[in-house]
């Protein structure tokens, strides 16, 4: 897929990751320290935004700060009846994510629920359905700092 | 660990105190800041509060932990990293802390979590995000922290993403 993405771009991916400030004008504020207008500033998010290369510009929630409960859980999906299980799977509300990945353990989602009872009740659900087992594995604790991928 | 038992050990750091206008301006800026010159002055308006309220309480959110980050959230394939890969190694249990925060640190790493074991099958507990742009380069960054482990590190694998199978918003409130 072409795009076009000029070292401003490159830099503001770059330099704002994080760290855009809470005031009446953030904006003129990032666009000060980058040493560009703000209209420029603006007119390059909204494109990155169009364009697809960001995903999203705003705030990050820690959605789990808000209760509810998440957990990453895994089966080993024989093949011939990986189709069937994606849309089984697929079908549940409480599913969030879900991966193929190369692996013995071949399939790996996201159950997010309003509480944490309801992560078992979910994945024994699945697992009824499906009639794989489903591994659950949740978080313990986590370590990392925050994305820092370099465009 | 069985289903039955995983969900009683999910951390516990909730009960955090958000109220009905939090939500509220949760649920208005969760898809995005609004791109004009004073977005929470726009918020303001939509959501009929005063716009300092709205930046004193986005401030608060962000003390408080439910706000990780402000800023750009770029699609990782977009940017050429198109080898995700999720290495999960078996460290010993008393080394794991201190093995996630080194790993935690790498540049390329972009999540890294302590997970239980679900022996015998999967003797892995840390979970580590890994973002290249090649297959080879992925493996080399995972060499890279098998380095960094050394003897903690007693046997690790690497899980590449072959489909997104499902992938939809995160359902907030």
């Amino acid at each position: 897929m072409s795009m076009a993405l000029t070292e401003l771009d490159r830099k503001i991916i770059n330099t704002y990751q994080g760290g855009v400030p809470i005031c009446e004008n953030p904006y003129a504020q990032m666009a000060q320290q980058l040493d560009i207008d703000e209209t420029l500033l603006l007119e390059r998010l909204a494109y990155m935004l169009d364009s697809g290369i960001l995903s999203r510009f705003g705030p990050l929630y820690n959605i789990e700060k808000l209760g509810g409960a998440f957990c990453l859980a895994a089966m080993k999906v024989p093949s011939e009846r990986y189709d069937a299980v994606v849309e089984l799977v697929n079908g549940f509300q409480e599913v969030a994510h879900n991966y193929a990945r190369e692996h013995k353990f071949n399939m790996w989602f996201v159950i997010a629920t309003e509480s944490r009872d309801s992560i078992n009740d979910v994945a024994a659900r699945i697992e009824k359905q499906c009639g794989s087992r489903v591994y659950l594995f949740p978080k313990l604790d986590e370590y990392f700092v925050e994305l820092k991928l370099q465009a | 660990m069985s289903a039955s038992h995983a969900a009683q050990i999910i951390d516990d750091s909730n009960n955090i105190q958000v109220d009905d206008i939090d939500r509220r301006l949760i649920m208005a800026t969760q898809a995005g800041l609004p791109l004009v010159p004073r977005p929470f002055a726009f918020l303001a308006d939509r959501l009929n509060l005063p716009e300092q309220d709205v930046i004193q309480r986005m401030q608060r959110l962000q003390d408080i932990g439910v706000i990780r980050r402000i800023g750009v959230v770029p699609n990782h394939y977009r940017l050429g990293y198109r080898a995700n890969g999720m290495s999960v190694w078996n460290i010993p249990d008393d080394k794991v802390s201190e093995a996630g925060k080194k790993i935690g640190a790498l540049p390329f790493v972009t999540h890294c979590y302590h997970r239980p074991r679900c022996l015998p099958d999967w003797p892995y507990n840390l979970f580590a995000m890994v973002h290249a742009k090649t297959h080879d380069e992925a493996m080399q960054l995972v060499d890279q922290i098998a380095d960094l482990l050394k003897e903690c590190d007693h046997g690790h694998d690497v899980l590449f993403s072959t489909q997104i199978l499902k992938k939809t918003g995160l359902r907030l409130l």
